[in-house]
C-alpha cells in the first residue's frame, strides 16, 4: 500500500460528536487528502447547534463532493425513525427504518448488525455497463465485503440513487447511495481494509478533479 | 463468461461471524498468560496487529492488562500507531474509567471501547458512554469464573477481583444500559487451549439480543466453530492460537522488548503444548467447511483496483 501521489486536497470532516473521526482521518490521509475536522450528542441537534445544517445542504446542491458514512447516510435522508420521528437533512428523499431481527437457520439475525457483509450492484434492470464505474465504488468487486455496524437502514424514495444493496436476513437494503456530488454508505469504508481504502482514493481523485460528478 | 459474484453468492448466509485476534498488552508488549497469569512476552502489539490485518482479521481487540490496577496510558501511543496502518475495527479496553477516558482512546484511533471494572463499579457509565459515543462504540467486557453451583460470577481487574455479580444478570443489565456488544471471557479457559466455555457463551447469548463475542480458550480451529455452532457466539476472539505461530516466525531481538517481561519463552522459540497453531486463513477455511459464514481472507484483495 502506498499513499497516492496526488496534489494535496482538503476534506472537511464534520464532527457531530458520534462516530470515529480518527479512522476517517487516517483513511483520508492514506488516500492523499488533508483533513480539517470542523468543530465537535444527538447528531441532528448538534448539527443545528453548530449551524451546520445549512452548510451541508448548500454543499449538497453545489459541485463539491459530500460524503456520508454510517449515521451520515441516515442524516442525509428527509426523515428518520431512530429515537422517534426526526427530520433529517433532507438532502435525499426517503426514510430510515430499523433492521428486522429474525432467525436464519439455527442462528439469530441480531440487531445491530455488527459484521462484514457483502455489497452488490443493484439488480433492477438498469442499462448494461458497470454502475459503479463513475462512483466512489469504482474498482470494487461486486459482492465485496465491507464492515457494517448499524441498527437502521435508509430507504430512498427514488430507487435510482441506490448504488449498492446488501442483504441481512430476509431484508435487502440500500447500503450506498449517490446523487450527483453526494455519496453515502451505511458501511464504514475506513474500516473495511483495502477495498474500503479504494473508496477513499476514488473520493480523493474526485476532489482533485474539483468536481463530484465523476470519481473514477 | 463466468458466474457472476452475485449469482455465486445468491442464497449464501447473510450472517458472517467475525474472527477477532485479541492482543493483551502490558506496557509496550504483547503478552499472553494462562488464566490471566504468568504473562509471557510475545512481541510488539503493532507488529502482530499489522500482520493479522493483512491476513484477514475481521477486527482486533487490544486489552491493556495492567491499566485497571496502575492507571498507565502508554496504550494510547500503541493505539495511534496501529490505527495509521490497520484499517479494520479496533476495540480497546483496560482501565477506562470515565467518558473522558473513553474519548481519549477513541481520539487515539480506537473504533470501540471495552469496559469492565469501571462499569461494574458504576453501571451508569455504560448509559453515559453509549449516549455520548453511540451504543455501537460500547462493548461491555464480562470476565467470568464458574461457581461451584454452576452459575457464573463476573470478575474485575483482569481476573484478580471477584464481585458477587452474576455474569448472566449483569449481561442483561448491560444491554438495558446501552451496551452495543458483549465480550465474554472465561477466565478458567483463557490461555489453556482447551476450548471456549460453550455453556457460559450460550447462556449469555440466549439472554441478550445484541452480538456476543466469545473469548478465552481457543486452542484449535474446531474450538472456534464449536463456540459458534454450540455456544451461539456471533464472533470469536483468538489469541494463543495465532500468537505463538507468529511470534516464532518473527525475528527475535530481546532489545525490542523494553521494560519488564518474561521473554525466555520467545528466546527458546517455543510453541505451546495445548495449542494447535493456526493462521487466520486456516480458521476461516475451517468455518466455511463447517457451513459457517465468514469473510474469506482473499476478498481482502481487489479484482480491479488499479483499473480506475
Amino acid at each position: 500500500m502506498s499513499t497516492l501521489a496526488a496534489p494535496r486536497v482538503t476534506a472537511a470532516v464534520v464532527d457531530y460528536g458520534l462516530g470515529n473521526l480518527f479512522s476517517v482521518r487516517q483513511a483520508c490521509e492514506h488516500a492523499g487528502m488533508e483533513v480539517v475536522v470542523t468543530a465537535c450528542g444527538d447528531a441532528m441537534a448538534t448539527l443545528r447547534r453548530l449551524d451546520l445544517v445549512h452548510v451541508l445542504r448548500d454543499i449538497a446542491v453545489s459541485d463539491k463532493p459530500l460524503i456520508g458514512i454510517c449515521l451520515g447516510i441516515q442524516l442525509l435522508m428527509s426523515e428518520s425513525h431512530e429515537f422517534g420521528v426526526h427530520r433529517g437533512l433532507g438532502v435525499i428523499e426517503g426514510g430510515v427504518v430499523r433492521l428486522a431481527a429474525a432467525r436464519q437457520g439455527a442462528r439469530d439475525i441480531k440487531v445491530p448488525q455488527v459484521q462484514w457483509n457483502r455489497i452488490f450492484r443493484p439488480n433492477d434492470g438498469r442499462p448494461p455497463g458497470d454502475p459503479w464505474a463513475a462512483t466512489p465504488l469504482a474498482g470494487v468487486a461486486d459482492g465485496q465485503f465491507m464492515y457494517f455496524a448499524h441498527s437502521y437502514h435508509v430507504q430512498p424514495t427514488d430507487p435510482a440513487v441506490t448504488v449498492s444493496v446488501s442483504r441481512y436476513g430476509d431484508v435487502e437494503f440500500c447500503s450506498a447511495l449517490r446523487r450527483r456530488n453526494v455519496f453515502a454508505s451505511q458501511f464504514h469504508p475506513e474500516r473495511s481494509g483495502m477495498p474500503g481504502l479504494q473508496v477513499y482514493r476514488n473520493i480523493a481523485r474526485a476532489v482533485t478533479r474539483g468536481r463530484g460528478e465523476s470519481a473514477a | 463468461m463466468a458466474v457472476s459474484d452475485r449469482e455465486r453468492h445468491e442464497g449464501a448466509s447473510t450472517l458472517n461471524v467475525r474472527v477477532i485476534p485479541r492482543l493483551d498488552i502490558k506496557g509496550p508488549n504483547l503478552v499472553k498468560g494462562i488464566h490471566f497469569e504468568g504473562l509471557r512476552v510475545l512481541g510488539r502489539p503493532e507488529d502482530f496487529a499489522r500482520r493479522y490485518y493483512e491476513d484477514g482479521a475481521d477486527e482486533l481487540v487490544y486489552m491493556d492488562v495492567v491499566a485497571s490496577l496502575y492507571g498507565r496510558n502508554s496504550l494510547l501511543d500503541i493505539v495511534e500507531r496501529t490505527s495509521k496502518e490497520v484499517f479494520i475495527p479496533l476495540t480497546v479496553g483496560g482501565g477506562l474509567r470515565s467518558p473522558d477516558d473513553i474519548r481519549r482512546v477513541l481520539r487515539a484511533g480506537a473504533d470501540k471501547v471495552a469496559i469492565n471494572t469501571a462499569a461494574i463499579a458504576r453501571p451508569e457509565l455504560i448509559r453515559e458512554a453509549s449516549r455520548a459515543f453511540g451504543s455501537s462504540t460500547i462493548v461491555v467486557s464480562i470476565e467470568a469464573i464458574r461457581r461451584p453451583d454452576g452459575t457464573y460470577e463476573a470478575y474485575v481487574d483482569y481476573g484478580r477481583q471477584s464481585t458477587d455479580v452474576d455474569a448472566i444478570e449483569w449481561a442483561k443489565r448491560a444491554v438495558d444500559l446501552g451496551a452495543g456488544e458483549l465480550l465474554v471471557t472465561s477466565i478458567e479457559q483463557d490461555g489453556t487451549g482447551r476450548g471456549l466455555d460453550l455453556e457460559l457463551t450460550r447462556a449469555i447469548a440466549a439472554a441478550v439480543p445484541i452480538p456476543v463475542i466469545a473469548a478465552g480458550g481457543a486452542g484449535r480451529v474446531a474450538h472456534v466453530s464449536d463456540v459458534i455452532a454450540r455456544g451461539a457466539a456471533d464472533a470469536v476472539c483468538v489469541a494463543s492460537l495465532l500468537h505463538y505461530h507468529y511470534a516464532r516466525q518473527a525475528p527475535f531481538d530481546a532489545g525490542n522488548f523494553q521494560h519488564e517481561g518474561n521473554v525466555e519463552h520467545l528466546r527458546r522459540r517455543a510453541g505451546f503444548g495445548n495449542v494447535e497453531e493456526a493462521t487466520l486463513a486456516d480458521i476461516k477455511e475451517h468455518l466455511l467447511a463447517q457451513g459457517i459464514g465468514c469473510r474469506r481472507p482473499e476478498t481482502q484483495s481487489l479484482t480491479a483496483v488499479e483499473r480506475a
